[in-house]
């Protein structure tokens, strides 16, 4: 790879940014996206404001945990999953049904670069709607506590450190689920299918044998949670997590998951034939 | 060779168990190459192939002698014009080759450049800024052109070009086609229009159920269709007088009269021998007006070599 063939990829990218970052915020279809991003922060906002209301004091611990509870069990598992599953099988399929993939093909870009360029489009496009999420909800919590306790939580009780977490997990979540759904798209044309079966995956894994367990996204995704939901109450089966994976191989692991998935959907790019009658 | 040329080689297309084309053998020379056969015949699978859309389940094919399955190499001098009327959503017809244009990498002054000149190329520049849902079928029709055109190919294929133009946009897109054609491209069409296809193509290929049935151009393609003698109008004075001296001659199978009762049909297996010794025959009192081949077109070819039924042309 020369000097010249990276500036070509990147401009190329950079191109197919501009197309795909356009079209998928501003997709009619994906608003049920920005709705399952925005819950959340909504619920928060209501009890921020009732609170407000009434002149009650927030109790942060309590709705530190509600917020962890959220973010694992809805979050994470639901949300963000689906939002994946919205956004990355329609990078290809989305396009095949329209029939208007084969303008992108038409270019003198190789097929690898494509798909780089539109897996990037999409991790951008969900990181910045579930990170958004997730930050209007930290903001709900926050804006009801006094701000002495407020300081004391960010500066001196590890808030900051928390908040990066929670951000940091919801864009490896993107990258991790965005994987596996843009490989998803290329070898199920019906979408339903195959987010039934990962769902079904992820959603076993409290129960899986520990080395099962790796060879899904929820389980780093958890495992990176700065507030562990402790194992009780209605959620309990699913927060038994086993051992929980090192911050730094939860990270790893998540982006060995995403580059498996893109390693066997460019293979699949590189084959991929266009016969709109048939879709 | 194969550089300056389209080559197929023992290429068959199958979808599962259906055929989409078998054993194909073709070189395309520059110029205007018609793809004709009916609905079904293969025109759009050969077409798929030659851009990398489709693979091929067996053989080879080079453009200009690049494979296909290299889109970074094919499609810097490859422009292709789908036949699918339908495009990304929420563009205008200046954001949509202008988009497409950056892939190819060139900054945004010659993309913005290169744009405008496709664009005028097909006479929408006042609808540039226009929404593309917003645009006739013809003006659709022909943003993809400008499309399709606007790198400047070397080779540029076009699956049903002038579906939708009113009769004025079709004359200036035949005559764009003949231009870029003049300019030494490859221009590679299919069309059910036989009568235009037979205007404006240098060589033709015929196909039908998935085979190539004849190539070439299309006197050479008509002169090797033997079943069917030539078929020649002669315009002449005394139709009849000339006809009853036609008959001596060998080569001819059959003369009769015009429906208009002006001028002769004759129908023979050596034209060439026959046009040498037609001023022979002619008699005294007969005056030629002319002398022209009647069935030396793409129609008449299709039917013979095809059938008049053979699709929905």
């Amino acid at each position: 790879m020369n000097r010249a063939s990276w500036n070509l990829w990147r401009a190329q990218v950079a191109a197919i940014l501009r197309l795909e970052i356009k079209k998928n915020f501003l997709a009619r279809r994906g608003i049920w996206i920005y709705l399952l991003a925005l819950a959340p922060a909504v619920l928060m906002w209501v009890h921020a404001a009732m609170n407000l209301r009434d002149h009650r004091v927030c109790d942060l611990g309590r709705d530190n945990l509600i917020f962890a509870t959220m973010f694992q069990f809805f979050y994470l598992r639901l949300a963000v999953f689906f939002g994946c599953v919205g956004v990355f099988l329609n990078l290809f399929r989305g396009e095949m049904l329209e029939k208007s993939l084969h303008y992108y093909l038409l270019t003198p870009v190789r097929r690898e670069v494509l798909l780089a360029g539109k897996y990037l489009a999409g991790v951008i496009t969900t990181s910045v709607i579930f990170s958004a999420g997730t930050a209007l909800t930290l903001a709900a919590i926050l804006i009801h506590v006094p701000r002495a306790t407020a300081s004391q939580y960010l500066f001196a009780g590890g808030g900051v450190g928390h908040i990066v977490a929670y951000l940091g997990t919801t864009i490896l979540a993107c990258i991790g689920y965005g994987g596996v759904f843009l490989l998803m798209g290329f070898l199920f044309r019906n979408p339903v299918i195959p987010a039934a079966l990962v769902l079904i995956w992820e959603s076993a894994n409290p129960f899986l044998p520990a080395l099962l367990k790796k060879l899904s996204v929820i389980f780093y995704l958890q495992s990176l949670s700065p507030i562990s939901v402790p194992a009780q109450g209605d959620f309990a089966f699913l927060a038994i997590l086993g051992e929980p994976a090192p911050a730094y191989l939860a990270v790893t692991g998540l982006l060995l998951v995403a580059c498996v998935c893109l390693w066997f959907a460019a293979r699949k790019v590189r084959q991929l034939e266009i016969n709109y009658g048939t879709e | 060779m194969s550089e300056h040329e389209i080559t197929f080689e023992n290429v068959s297309k199958f979808y599962g168990d259906v055929l989409g084309v078998n054993r194909v053998n073709l070189s395309i020379p520059p110029g205007i190459t018609s793809l004709v056969g009916p609905n079904g015949s293969g025109k759009t699978t050969l077409m798929n192939l030659m851009t990398g859309l489709l693979r091929p389940t067996e053989g080879r094919i080079r453009v200009l002698g690049v494979a296909p399955d290299q889109p970074e190499r094919l499609f810097q001098f490859t422009g292709y014009c789908m036949q699918f009327d339908s495009f990304p959503r929420g563009m205008t017809g200046y954001q949509f080759i202008y988009s497409y244009l950056r892939l190819h990498g060139k900054p945004h002054e010659e993309v913005e450049s290169l744009t405008w000149s496709a664009i005028e190329r097909v006479k929408l520049t006042d609808a540039a800024h226009r929404k593309i849902a917003g645009y006739s079928k013809g003006m659709r029709q022909r943003i993809k052109l400008a499309q399709a055109i606007a790198h400047a190919p070397r080779v540029l294929v076009l699956d049903e070009p002038l579906n939708g133009l009113d009769p004025l946009v079709r004359a200036e897109t035949i005559a764009l086609f003949r231009s870029l054609a003049e300019e030494g491209l490859h221009v590679i069409i299919s069309s059910h229009i036989l009568h235009e296809v037979d205007a404006i193509s240098d060589q033709v290929v015929l196909l039908s159920s998935g085979y190539v049935v004849a190539e070439g151009q299309i006197h050479g393609v008509r002169t090797e269709v033997e079943e069917h003698p030539m078929q020649i109008l002669i315009r002449c004075t005394r139709p009849s007088a000339l006809a009853s001296r036609i008959f001596e001659l060998d080569t001819v199978v059959e003369a009769r009269l015009h429906n208009d009762g002006k001028g002769l049909l004759v129908r023979t297996r050596d034209p060439d021998r026959f046009y040498l010794m037609l001023n022979r025959l002619v008699v005294d009192g007969v005056d030629l007006e002319s002398v022209a081949p009647a069935d030396d077109d793409v129609l008449s070819v299709y039917e013979y070599l095809i059938g008049p039924d053979g699709g929905s042309i």
